[in-house]
């Protein structure tokens, strides 16, 4: 493939690619109807291209993606999984695209129900009591959890609770969330079975603290099993447990959070529920609470009365707002045509799937590859690439070399517990014949490592540009382009 | 993995070069080879006060951020902004690349930290429990 000219430079003065009929009302100059300060002096620099070069332009683009549509995408931790064309089918339906966030609540019935029905599968999915669709995405469910978590304290007399502990392994989005939301951030250790080192979150589990966050199965893939002592731990001293929904693809219908004692949970509908994740999705990250929470929950709450849905505002305790109108309500309709289309005994088969398509992959790669914690994984399996680097041959040369057999890379260098890390999530979509080609593949790149590391440390060779200098990119990023 | 003979060491990788009161800190080459290219840092402020194990920079590579943390506590006397404009010089010389000066406030702070043997070994087990 060549290279693409950007739109700019394939730009010719005057060319366009539309022709508007003559104005039929009487014109004024924009002068006489707008201020002139607020009027710009010189027209926007905008490309000028005919309708093919633009239809050629973003084709080419286009075609130099990678989706889950056009080919494997084991990327760890965060579900690349299928997205049912029926979901945008139904997401698509008049009722839904032609209505209007104002209309009255007697409009729009239809969509009301979708928003309750949703809450309802969720909380009975994850063992809480009530879900919010508002969040936007992961993080922002992350927030919003956290600031219900601050609320609740606060109404308790207890705002001086100003720390949340979180482990060494979770996703970086914890921290953050926390951060952001006002909190002091305490690390919570693993111990050599890669769980929570439970004498250690004793010595850090007090009063000040409000919570611990917890990914369960956790970023190494292993299921907390020590959650009820873990919860008891928290709850003894006065502290909520919040669930990261990011792994909840491998627990569906087998275990619930509410049922192992966490009191706020986020889910992804964009990993575990099969909405769009790539091309800006857009996420959503739905929040669920214990009953003790929910008065905490953002406004406006989806109830029912009788048989009417309707919104409600009057809610003192609430964190307030979060999201423009409902979240992001065409993604949450998604969400719900993958509930329905799968049931309750779908849904359990999702998780099983997906957490023995990571233990095939596991077992089948642990000879050649480093399985730093070798039991039962659940939906992914975190291998290292620390046996090739005697070779010099590091994971990110792995995973580059991934890139020439038309393979999105998985995950690496995550979780930061484990040196070289491959963190790989195949979910439960995928053909016993797709794994075993990546299978394959994985084996012939370890084969490379030994025979020829050189093909491997300079990979890719088969893609559109070669290997990206990634430091100069960070250092000195052009982030948009300028007129020469 | 090149270890000086005539630095000290703390357990989370930084190294120091004493020059009679003032202690010269920076990252080991064991830490900038696990961080990879380096693309940010931090560095504290001139006339800082900082002390023994508090963070006072950060760094950050194509693949994570690490926090620097001080080996030892005192005034900071020199900062070397040179690497703020130019961070990869760490990756290419990291026993060259100093952070900052610091005035010693307590000497004895220098029992706490490793000799290169000591360093050396500990490199050696992380390596084993990686």
């Amino acid at each position: 493939m060549s290279e693409v000219n950007l739109i700019f430079e394939t730009s010719r003065p005057g060319r366009k690619a539309y022709s508007l009929p003559e104005c039929d009302v009487p014109q004024k100059p924009i002068g006489e109807l707008i201020d002139s300060s607020y009027l710009r002096e010189k027209a926007p620099e905008l490309p000028e291209v005919s309708e093919l070069d633009a239809v050629r332009h973003y084709t080419k683009l286009s075609l130099r993606n990678h989706g889950v549509d056009s080919g494997f995408y084991p990327l760890g931790s965060c579900t690349m999984k299928y997205n049912p064309k029926v979901n945008e089918a139904v997401a698509r339906l008049d009722g839904f695209i032609n209505c209007h966030p104002y209309q009255p609540e007697s409009m729009v019935q239809g969509n009301l129900e979708v928003m309750y029905t949703l809450d309802r599968l969720l909380s009975e999915i994850s063992g809480m009591d009530q879900v919010s669709l508002q969040p936007a995405a992961g993080a922002h469910g992350e927030l919003a959890g956290l600031m219900i978590i601050k609320a609740y304290h606060e109404n308790r007399g207890e705002g001086n609770r100003d720390k949340i502990i979180v482990p060494d392994s979770a996703h970086g989005t914890n921290p953050a969330s926390a951060a952001v939301a006002g909190f002091e951030v305490i690390e919570v250790k693993s111990d050599d079975r890669g769980c929570v080192d439970l004498e250690h979150l004793k010595e850090v589990m007090n009063e000040e603290v409000a919570g611990l966050m917890l990914t369960n199965p956790n970023t190494l893939g292993l299921f907390e099993t020590e959650i009820v002592e873990i919860a008891k731990i928290v709850h003894d001293k006065g502290g909520l447990l919040y669930y990261d929904g990011a792994n909840m693809n491998a627990i569906m219908g087998i275990a619930r959070p509410g049922d192992m004692g966490f009191d706020v949970i986020h889910f992804n509908l964009h990993k575990t529920f099969s909405t769009p994740h790539g091309g800006g999705g857009p996420g959503s990250g739905p929040v669920g609470v214990k009953e003790s929470l929910i008065p905490f929950l953002p406004v406006p709450v989806v109830c029912k009365k009788d048989d009417t849905y309707y919104l409600d505002f009057d809610r003192p305790l609430s964190i307030g707002r979060i999201k423009s109108f409902y979240g992001n309500f065409n993604v949450t309709i998604k969400a719900l045509a993958y509930i329905f289309t799968m049931g309750e005994e779908g849904l359990k088969k999702v998780s099983e799937s997906a957490v023995l398509n990571a233990n095939y992959i596991a077992q089948k790669l642990k000879d050649v590859y480093l399985l730093p914690y070798d039991k039962i994984c659940m939906h992914e399996c975190v291998l290292s690439g620390y046996r090739q680097k005697a070779n010099g041959v590091s994971t990110l040369d792995i995973a580059k070399r991934l890139l020439d057999f038309g393979y999105h890379p998985p995950t690496v260098y995550f979780p930061l517990i484990v040196s070289e890390a491959l963190m790989i999530e195949p979910t439960e979509c995928e053909s016993k014949e797709t794994l075993d080609e990546f299978i394959n593949t994985m084996r012939t790149i370890a084969e490379e490592a030994e025979s020829n590391p050189d093909i491997v440390k300079t990979a890719p060779h088969n893609t559109v540009v070669s290997r990206l200098d990634e430091a100069l990119a960070a250092r000195k990023p052009v982030l948009k382009w300028k007129k020469e | 993995m090149n270890v000086p003979s005539n630095l000290l060491f703390s357990k989370t990788h930084e190294w120091v070069r004493i020059e009679e009161n003032i202690a010269y800190l920076g990252l080991t080459d064991f830490a900038q080879d696990k961080l990879g290219q380096i693309v940010f840092v931090d560095l504290p402020e001139l006339n800082q006060e900082i002390k023994e194990k508090e963070q006072v920079a950060e760094v950050e590579s194509v693949k994570a951020v690490a926090e620097f943390f001080s080996p030892v506590s005192g005034k900071v006397v020199k900062v070397n902004e040179d690497l703020l404009d130019s961070p990869e010089q760490i990756n290419e010389n990291p026993y060259d690349s100093w952070f900052v000066a610091v005035e010693l406030s307590d000497q004895s702070e220098l029992e706490n930290l490793l000799n290169p043997q000591k360093y050396e070994a500990l490199l050696m087990e992380e390596e084993e429990n990686h």
